[in-house]
């Protein structure tokens, strides 16, 4: 056929909008109708919608990746779930089934580690506030207790005063290592000598034992020589110390940080392009420890994996409840989950998969949630079929962070649910009703409306 | 690899560069041209395919084919 001849032209698509796409529109029509062989429809008809579901068998291999990637590297390694990536009961105890331990930031996460049956000496107690009754319970249970600040050394001496015993502690490093933002805020920092300062401190104190170092560069560190950078610190000032203070370490916590298989916004490449595999990490991990590491001396090294474990293993389900075409042209979707559900949403652009094949051509559109409030938006924009209400989306990855930081803001938060093996799907966390919300709530007698 | 390998070209004419997150539009000449670029031809033979394959094109095609490839300079993709 010969066609008619125009002037060539290649026109930039500068609607502001548009080339903010961080994928290519034609990956973006993804239908998936089950999770782990359970069929989306028979998920919401049973549990509602929203739904957050949870496949334990990609939490279980992830895990058991991880775990074989760093201990065929160097044996004396552990794991301690980071309770606050994710404190459901249910997954909790399928990372401990798999030989984690607890790492808890606070006394409500070290209560909730105990009441799942971890005892105090598999929980390493890290975070800026201890209260002087949760550090007492820690250190009484055994725990591992990560030194924050000055005033915790104080209130810890003050525990060991009053147990009267002398007691073993940790300490939080913070360092330079190429990361930016640098998390300045935790810990004693080594290179201003801080780190130094803290020791003499403990070692003057006589009451403490310093027996391990902690140190957690940042989330999602892409660059696994980071790691590298860190243990060589760590190592330094573990030898440093030794030589000085005859201070024998016997851990050193390096902490979590690795990605997860998402896509952060403002970046274009996809996630199988911009993040390095685990094996990368274990490499730069353990090479640099036996690099640092005297002949033969194998401390017990610990990792706390958050976001790098369990986010590939949650998903979201929800429902399109409406769409209307906003004046620049541009089709907005309301669907029944926002950003109430889905902290992750301010830096993520997830995985959008329909439930169902659409027709039709695809089209800027964006996503906002029911909140009624111009920043709850979970996909700023995108090219989408044209969907109907009732149309549900899968987004993910969203293990991670989202049921520990959702908020109960103008509505309940949804059941979470649990694939495991043979298709069987149970129910970890009930959706919740009014008596969740009032439970707690108190209206003074004066105050009542009376009929 | 070459930047404009790594675009996502489909037949429409809709094109995506996946470094920049930039997308275009090209109408139906522009996107023979960028295809055929995409293959590694020269701008001589894609000028002589376009006067075989389009009704009246022009005795200045290749003129209309640098000017393209220097359209495609301005955007980073060559
Ligand atoms: C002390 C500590 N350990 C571990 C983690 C888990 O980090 P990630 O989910 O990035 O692996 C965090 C998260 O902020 C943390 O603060």
């Amino acid at each position: 056929m010969i066609k008619k001849y125009e002037k060539p032209v290649m026109l930039k698509i500068e609607t502001g909008m548009m080339n903010k796409f961080g994928s290519s529109p034609y990956y973006t029509r993804k239908v998936r109708t089950e999770i782990d062989g359970v069929k989306i429809d028979d998920l919401v008809n049973e549990h509602g919608s929203p739904l957050f579901v949870f496949s334990e068998s990609t939490l279980r291999q992830r895990y058991k990746q991880l775990y074989n990637v760093f201990s065929t590297r160097y044996p004396n390694i552990a794991f301690g779930w980071s309770y606050k990536t994710n404190y459901l009961p249910a997954i909790c105890n399928i990372l401990h089934q798999e030989g984690a331990i607890a790492e808890v930031v606070s006394e409500m996460e070290y209560d909730k580690a105990r009441l799942a049956g971890i005892p105090g000496d598999k929980i390493i107690f890290n975070g800026p506030y201890k209260s002087i009754s949760a550090l007492e319970k820690a250190v009484s249970e055994g725990a591992l207790v990560n030194i924050d600040h000055f005033d915790e050394i104080y209130d810890l001496e003050k525990v060991a005063k009053n147990l009267d015993r002398k007691i073993k502690v940790g300490m939080r490093l913070n360092m330079d290592t190429g990361i930016y933002p640098q998390w300045t805020r935790f810990g004693f920092n080594l290179e201003s000598g801080q780190a130094m300062d803290a020791v003499k401190r403990i070692v003057n104190g006589g009451k403490l034992i310093l027996n391990g170092l902690h140190c957690h560069v940042g989330t999602f560190i892409l660059d696994p020589n980071a790691y590298a950078l860190e243990v060589e610190k760590m190592t330094g000032l573990m030898y440093d110390l030794e030589s000085k203070f005859n201070i024998k370490l016997e851990y050193l916590d390096i902490g979590g940080g690795f990605p997860s298989k998402s896509k952060l916004k403002g970046t274009y490449q996809s996630p199988d392009t911009l993040i390095p595999s685990i094996d990368e990490y274990a490499e730069a991990i353990s090479t640099a420890l036996y690099r640092n590491l005297k002949g033969g001396h194998m401390p017990q090294v610990y990792l706390e994996t958050g976001r790098g474990i369990i986010d590939e293993a949650g998903f979201l389900i929800t429902s399109i409840v409406t769409s209307k075409r906003l004046p620049d042209g541009r089709k907005a979707y309301v669907a029944d989950a926002g950003i109430n559900l889905l902290y992750t949403a301010f830096w993520y652009k997830y995985t959008i998969e329909t439930d169902r094949e659409l027709q039709g051509t695809n089209e800027p559109s964006m996503i906002n949630g029911p909140l009624c409030m111009n920043i709850d938006v979970i996909e700023e924009g995108t090219l989408l079929p044209p969907m109907e209400k009732g149309v549900r989306l899968i987004l993910s990855p969203v293990g991670a962070y989202n049921v520990t930081q959702w908020m109960q803001f103008i509505e309940y938060r949804p059941a979470v649910v649990l694939i495991g093996p043979n298709k069987t799907v149970d129910l970890i966390r009930e959706r919740e009703d009014l008596s969740d919300i009032i439970r707690r709530e108190k209206v003074p007698e004066r105050l009542k409306i009376k009929a | 690899m070459d930047r404009l390998q790594k675009l996502a070209v489909n037949s429409e004419g809709f094109v995506f560069d996946p470094t920049t997150g930039d997308s275009f539009t090209a109408n139906s000449t522009g996107l023979f041209i960028l295809n055929r670029l995409r293959e590694g031809k020269s701008a001589d033979e894609i000028a002589e395919e376009l006067k075989k394959d389009f009704e009246n094109a022009p005795e200045e095609v290749s003129k209309d084919v640098s000017d393209f490839v220097t359209h495609l300079h301005t955007y980073n993709l060559m």
